[in-house]
């Protein structure tokens, strides 16, 4: 069937089809295919660009490249300014933050209750000590205030609210779950970690949408550790950032190496993200495949009325054709070209509006859901296989109204006669 | 050489069968010039359609240059019709999306000859039958009947085809252009071109050396006689 000469005259006759035909219609087509390339690749891309926006922020925001983590079954990272000082030492590393980390609860409104009978407002919070400076190095944190302001290593007595922690931000009333009423930067709460309570003031809120942060209350390392009295300086949890061209997973590698998984839990961004992220990652890419699926139906049926058409208003051509002695199989190489161009076309510019404008724009503004800022996951090899698919479906699409066409009786078809 | 023996063609609709050619047997050799003839309905477009190797007899045999056309498959008589067959059809036939060069190029093409040479003999087929060198770009929109009909004859003889089919080819061009299509003919025929004319008008019939008369799906009449 495809012998160089059956596609050199499908190709001329391809050509001047093409050529002829009317630049609004070629236009249309073109325009199908494009649309349907955005459907194969952006539906999908967003899908998986909505979970993968919130392992990103997890990454950038929590974890970062490399965390070191306590034990299921320690309190804290042991020997941690030795582990401290392994990780400094590393070539690899940016920056990196060292977190104390204690179980308490929360109390505001509490100069405003006027009896014991009244239900207390309180709030359960992972506690977290940080150096606000060498933490924002790594995580950036103080991006996320919306309310008051951040951090300084002098601040004494001063916190800032997760977000979530606060009924304001998450107007949930669920039995299991309490949040804090009208509070704001200035207002005073109590903390009580371990037994030990302290009144202090809320400096700012802090918001983002991954949990770790928008659920904790941060304050100064020094002032958490004399609430818990850990004199030891044994940490909870290290957030490493590598330089750009750093891997992870060589940089924990080598701090096993040094022992450190002996005393901590010693993990990637990719090991730190729970399986139910990864999970949905699958759904998500899957969901997206299936609703490609179906723009893929829905272009193979435009390409195949498209060609039918094209194919059935040319039948008396097609019968000359014949009837002047050129091979069937050359027509319908015509034809196979015919939607090849239309959806070659449709997927170069849907390749160039997906690299140069979607992507690089979505991942200047991500896209504000709920749970993440969704970003655009088109990587190139998905996006090739999916051309791919696209021209496969579109030749199939446009081959089999041709041969329907072109299989009819030659006299039959010069004739015009059914 | 055409030799056709008892050819037979029918058309169902639906329970209804008409028959159209009712046994045929008809000789031509090679570099006559035949004139086939007859009222509407006779059956002469029909019978050229079934030498021409365009439609599939109900029964009969049909011998191309000695060669039994009824065992051939679809494929190899689109093959034949290519090499050894060449058509003008009565509307003239040409492919709108090709200019005048291009659609006589186009079965040149199909005889694997390269594009240089393939539009080299187009243009000297255009030029035999006389249209003007300007026109060779022309979509057939933008050309006259009578320059389409040219250039369908210049796509019908451009591959020296052994026997020339023409299926009524001046019956949609005024008196000008017939007689000026028919003076092609006249020439091709004196070159040795074989052709096999369908008419209906007795002026044209008369450039033919031989004219056979079909009715009611028979040859009733066959007559020799010196072309005008």
């Amino acid at each position: 069937m495809f012998s160089l000469l059956n596609i050199r005259i499908g190709f001329f006759l391809a050509k001047r089809q093409i050529r002829r035909s009317s630049p609004w219609t070629t236009t249309l087509i073109i325009s199908v295919m494009f649309f349907t390339f955005l459907n194969l690749v952006v539906v999908s891309g967003i899908l998986v660009g909505l979970i993968q926006g919130a392992i990103d922020a997890v990454r950038t925001h929590y974890t970062s490249d490399v965390i070191i983590s306590t034990l299921s079954n320690k309190t804290y990272i042991e020997n941690s300014p030795e582990i401290i000082s392994i990780v400094k030492s590393l070539p690899q590393i940016e920056s990196m933050t060292a977190r104390y980390l204690e179980g308490g609860t929360l109390e505001a409104n509490y100069k405003t209750r006027i009896s014991e009978k009244e239900k207390p407002n309180t709030a359960a919070a992972s506690i977290t000590g940080i150096d606000p400076v060498a933490e924002d190095k790594v995580t950036n944190l103080s991006k996320f205030i919306v309310e008051g302001e951040y951090l300084t290593a002098s601040d004494y007595d001063q916190v800032l609210l997760g977000a979530y922690l606060t009924q304001k931000y998450l107007p949930i009333d669920s039995p299991g779950f309490a949040t804090l009423r009208d509070v704001e930067p200035g207002a005073k709460i109590r903390i009580k970690v371990n037994g030990v309570e302290r009144e202090v003031t809320i400096k700012g809120i802090i918001k983002a949408k991954v949990d770790e942060v928008s659920m904790r209350v941060f304050m100064v390392d020094s002032q958490l550790r004399s609430i818990i009295g850990r004199n030891d300086y044994n940490v909870d949890e290290i957030s490493i950032k590598l330089k750009p061209d750093a891997d992870p997973a060589i940089v924990r590698d080598i701090l096993k190496q040094n022992g450190v998984d002996r005393v901590a839990k010693v993990q990637t961004y990719a090991d730190a993200q729970p399986k139910f992220i990864k999970d949905m990652v699958d759904t998500f890419a899957l969901l997206g495949n299936m609703l490609s699926s179906i723009g893929l139906v829905v272009a193979s049926i435009t390409i195949f009325i498209v060609i039918f058409i094209n194919a059935i208003t040319r039948r008396k051509f097609i019968g000359i054709l014949k009837g002047i002695g050129i091979n069937e199989r050359a027509i319908e190489i015509s034809y196979i070209l015919q939607s090849f161009f239309y959806a070659l076309w449709g997927s170069v510019i849907g390749i160039i509006v997906l690299y140069v404008f979607l992507q690089p724009w979505i991942a200047a503004h991500p896209i504000d859901f709920p749970f993440s800022d969704g970003i655009l996951a088109a990587p190139i090899v998905g996006t090739m296989f999916r051309v791919g698919l696209l021209m496969l479906t579109t030749i199939i699409a446009g081959f089999i109204p041709a041969r329907m066409v072109v299989r009819k009786n030659t006299l039959d078809s010069i004739l015009g006669r059914n | 050489m055409i030799q056709v023996r008892n050819l037979k063609k029918s058309f169902k609709d639906g329970e209804k069968t008409t028959e159209v050619l009712k046994g045929i047997d008809f000789t031509a050799k090679n570099g006559e010039f035949i004139a086939v003839m007859g009222r509407s309905g006779a059956g002469k477009s029909t019978f050229l359609y079934q030498m021409s190797l365009l439609d599939e007899p109900t029964s009969g045999e049909i011998f191309l240059n000695d060669i039994d056309t009824h065992n051939m498959s679809l494929d190899e008589k689109t093959s034949f019709r290519l090499s050894e067959l060449g058509y003008v059809f009565q509307d003239y036939a040409l492919l709108p999306d090709m200019n005048a060069l291009e659609n006589v190029a186009i079965p040149l093409l199909m005889q694997n000859l390269s594009k240089r040479e393939a539009y080299a003999k187009a243009a000297s087929a255009l030029a035999k039958i006389g249209l003007a060198e300007n026109l060779y770009d022309h979509l057939p929109s933008n050309l006259s009947g009578g320059e389409q009909q040219r250039v369908s004859i210049a796509r019908a003889i451009a591959h020296e085809p052994k026997i020339l089919f023409a299926d009524e080819p001046t019956a949609n061009l005024d008196n000008e252009s017939s007689r000026v299509i028919m003076q092609i003919f006249d020439e091709l025929h004196k070159g040795g071109q074989t052709i096999i004319m369908v008419t209906h008008e007795e002026e044209y019939s008369q450039h033919a050396e031989r004219v056979i008369l079909l009715d009611d799906g028979k040859i009733i009449k066959e007559s020799s006689q010196k072309p005008v």
